[in-house]
């Protein structure tokens, strides 16, 4: 290519190399084939064992099982609502507050500024968190998804990093012409920046859909707040200490599906989002990633 | 300054200054008006809880006011210190939380380095879109692929062990303590490694073509550029990165530990987080939990400014 031979030596390293990455890749993605053929396959069958990346014996009896219960479909409907309302609260505060801090003449701006940033050294801990969480009254809601998580001081520094290097021209020019600050960040600023909101949508949306704690801590008393995170996670503790996972509102024939083949449908039912969107918005996430570290 | 008349004088600016400020104000109050919901949400999310820290001297009871608690001094500090399992779940902690900054400060730098040297687009491409992969996936997730992949019966990793005659019968992985720090490691691993080699892809590709050409032409190989060139190009990247997590190994998370751990390993598996969990709101001493909290916290900070005055030391220059 560079018009020189290359030696053996170097085709041989480069074959060692892409035998080694080639093995890394298909150690990380033999686990999500081995599960999604497992969802797939025939409960019974399942038992034999020996399934790899294809299903032997083709069903959707796992997935019709799993959709009866009430719990998960409760879960499902929670999960979503709260990664949409989560992510659109958490975009638009983090834009404001950024737009706000990347004013140059406002006047707390000195005092705002550090309040935020100091947050990035300490935490209050889990404990007096909780505390607070039970006196606010956002025990057993559905709130305490949203609220404890409106803003991250990470995100408001990122899209701050990324409205100081728009022309502050646009601004001013917007100004002369009668336009209040909140309309000049929501019809100047907000569609200049949608790059870099797409990224901390993407890392909000992400963070919203895996958490299970804070229904584990939270919301334990109130089965309507349930997330499909903390449904497979009772799914998986309820294997390691031997007791099946159940669901009253179903009459199971545990004969025909195993607690294994559900317990495979509702991982791939879980992470199945993630695998979808995640290849379209790669570009994004990789971006933000480094964006974030730069400014760091 | 020096005469009489201009006394007065910064009366006047004060005055108008004065007049200034609000005036400023009222022309600013858009911006008061976005900001001061956010700063109300971050005083109290933020900054009420370490208030919630002198609970940790009390015996604090949730039936009474916050002032009608008891008083107690340091008891539940000496009572954390005099705990055995407080020994025990310190132990897991450093233990764990040393074998993951190893780790994930070696396999991703090596995963970098090779995977800038592979030259077709397509193949590179693809392992980065599989490598970064399950860092989007929840911890909840990654433990039933783990605890699938490790089981006894059908488990992916027995299956290839057997296959290969390692060993004769399946593995019981999952029950065996000692194992349990290992599995954590390899897990984060294999979740964390795509992701984590990006920053020092970004890192590589800053490096400056022309000193690849130079080595090329003084006859350097593949292996003396990569040493001589790639890895000095990423070590203020490396020296920054490893400097912040330093800070974070006490304060290491407790999913994984929670969502790996079972009742039998329950001894290697124990951290920090989880013992403040048991103790604090499981048994609802809250007072007790605190003060484990506050003891994480004191030793991070601790940890971010030493690791931080040892690297100024070493470079003159600052991290934080």
């Amino acid at each position: 290519m560079q018009g020189t031979i290359r030696a053996k030596s170097e085709i041989i390293t480069d074959v060692i190399i892409y035998i080694v990455m080639g093995l890394a890749g298909l150690i990380t993605i033999y686990p999500f084939l081995n599960v999604l053929a497992i969802s797939f396959n025939e409960s019974m069958d399942t038992v034999k064992g020996g399934i790899t990346v294809l299903p032997r014996e083709f069903t959707l009896q796992n997935y019709i099982t799993i959709f009866q219960y009430k719990t998960l479909l409760t879960g499902f409907q929670n999960s979503v609502l709260r990664t949409i309302i989560g992510t659109v609260v958490g975009v638009l505060s983090a834009s404001m507050m950024a737009f706000v801090l990347s004013r140059r003449e406002f006047q707390a701006r000195k005092l705002f500024s550090p309040l935020f940033a100091m947050t990035m050294y300490f935490s209050g801990g889990m404990i007096p968190i909780y505390m607070l969480i039970k006196n606010l009254g956002l025990m057993s809601s559905f709130w305490v998804y949203i609220i404890p998580l409106i803003l991250s001081v990470w995100n408001i520094f990122v899209v701050r990093s990324y409205i100081d290097g728009l022309p502050y021209a646009l601004q001013e020019s917007a100004k002369i012409d009668g336009a209040n600050d909140f309309t000049i960040f929501w019809r100047v600023i907000l569609p200049l920046c949608q790059p870099v909101l797409a990224t901390i949508a993407l890392f909000i949306a992400v963070q919203h859909w895996n958490s299970w704690f804070d229904t584990y801590l939270y919301n334990q008393q109130a089965a309507q707040f349930t997330t499909l995170q903390y449904e497979l996670m009772k799914v998986l503790q309820s294997t390691q200490s031997g007791s099946n996972y159940r669901d009253a509102s179903v009459q199971q024939n545990l004969a025909a599906v195993s607690p294994e083949s559900i317990r495979m449908a509702i991982t791939m039912v879980v992470t199945l989002p993630i695998l979808v969107v995640y290849p379209f918005l790669q570009k994004y996430f990789v971006k933000g990633m480094t964006l974030g570290s730069v400014k760091s | 300054m020096k005469s009489l008349p201009t006394v007065e004088r910064p009366l006047n600016v004060n005055k108008s200054k004065a007049n200034r400020f609000w005036d400023r104000m009222k022309q600013q109050k858009y911006l008061y008006f976005m900001s001061i919901p956010f700063v109300i949400w971050v005083f109290v999310f933020s900054y009420v809880p370490l208030w919630g820290w002198l609970m940790a001297f009390q015996n604090y009871k949730p039936a009474k006011g916050f002032f009608e608690q008891k008083w107690v001094g340091f008891d539940n500090f000496i009572q954390l210190f005099g705990d055995e399992r407080f020994y025990l779940v310190l132990r897991n902690t450093l233990g764990m939380s040393i074998m993951g900054l190893i780790v994930s400060f070696t396999v991703p730098v090596i995963f970098a380095l090779l995977l800038n040297e592979i030259r077709g687009q397509f193949f590179k491409r693809s392992i980065q879109t599989i490598s970064y992969l399950p860092h989007f996936v929840s911890w909840v997730v990654v433990a039933g692929l783990v605890s699938k992949m490790l089981s006894t019966d059908g488990g992916g990793i027995n299956d290839l062990l057997m296959w290969l005659n390692i060993t004769d019968e399946p593995i019981q992985f999952m029950a065996k303590g000692s194992w349990f720090w290992g599995i954590v490691t390899m897990s984060d691993m294999w979740k964390e490694t795509g992701w984590n080699s990006i920053i020092f892809l970004a890192a590589m590709a800053g490096i400056d073509p022309e000193q690849y050409e130079a080595a090329t032409v003084d006859g350097a190989g593949r292996f003396r550029k990569m040493w001589n060139i790639t890895l000095p190009g990423i070590r203020t990247t490396f020296m920054v990165l490893f400097i912040l997590s330093i800070g974070h190994l006490i304060s290491i998370g407790f999913e994984k530990q929670f969502l790996l751990g079972n009742p039998l390993v329950v001894d290697y598996s124990e951290v920090l987080d989880l013992y403040a969990l048991k103790y604090g709101i499981q048994m609802s001493r809250f007072s007790y939990g605190t003060a484990i909290g506050i003891f994480n916290s004191v030793v991070s900070i601790i940890l971010v400014f030493s690791a931080n005055a040892i690297y100024k030391r070493i470079t003159k220059e600052s991290v934080i």
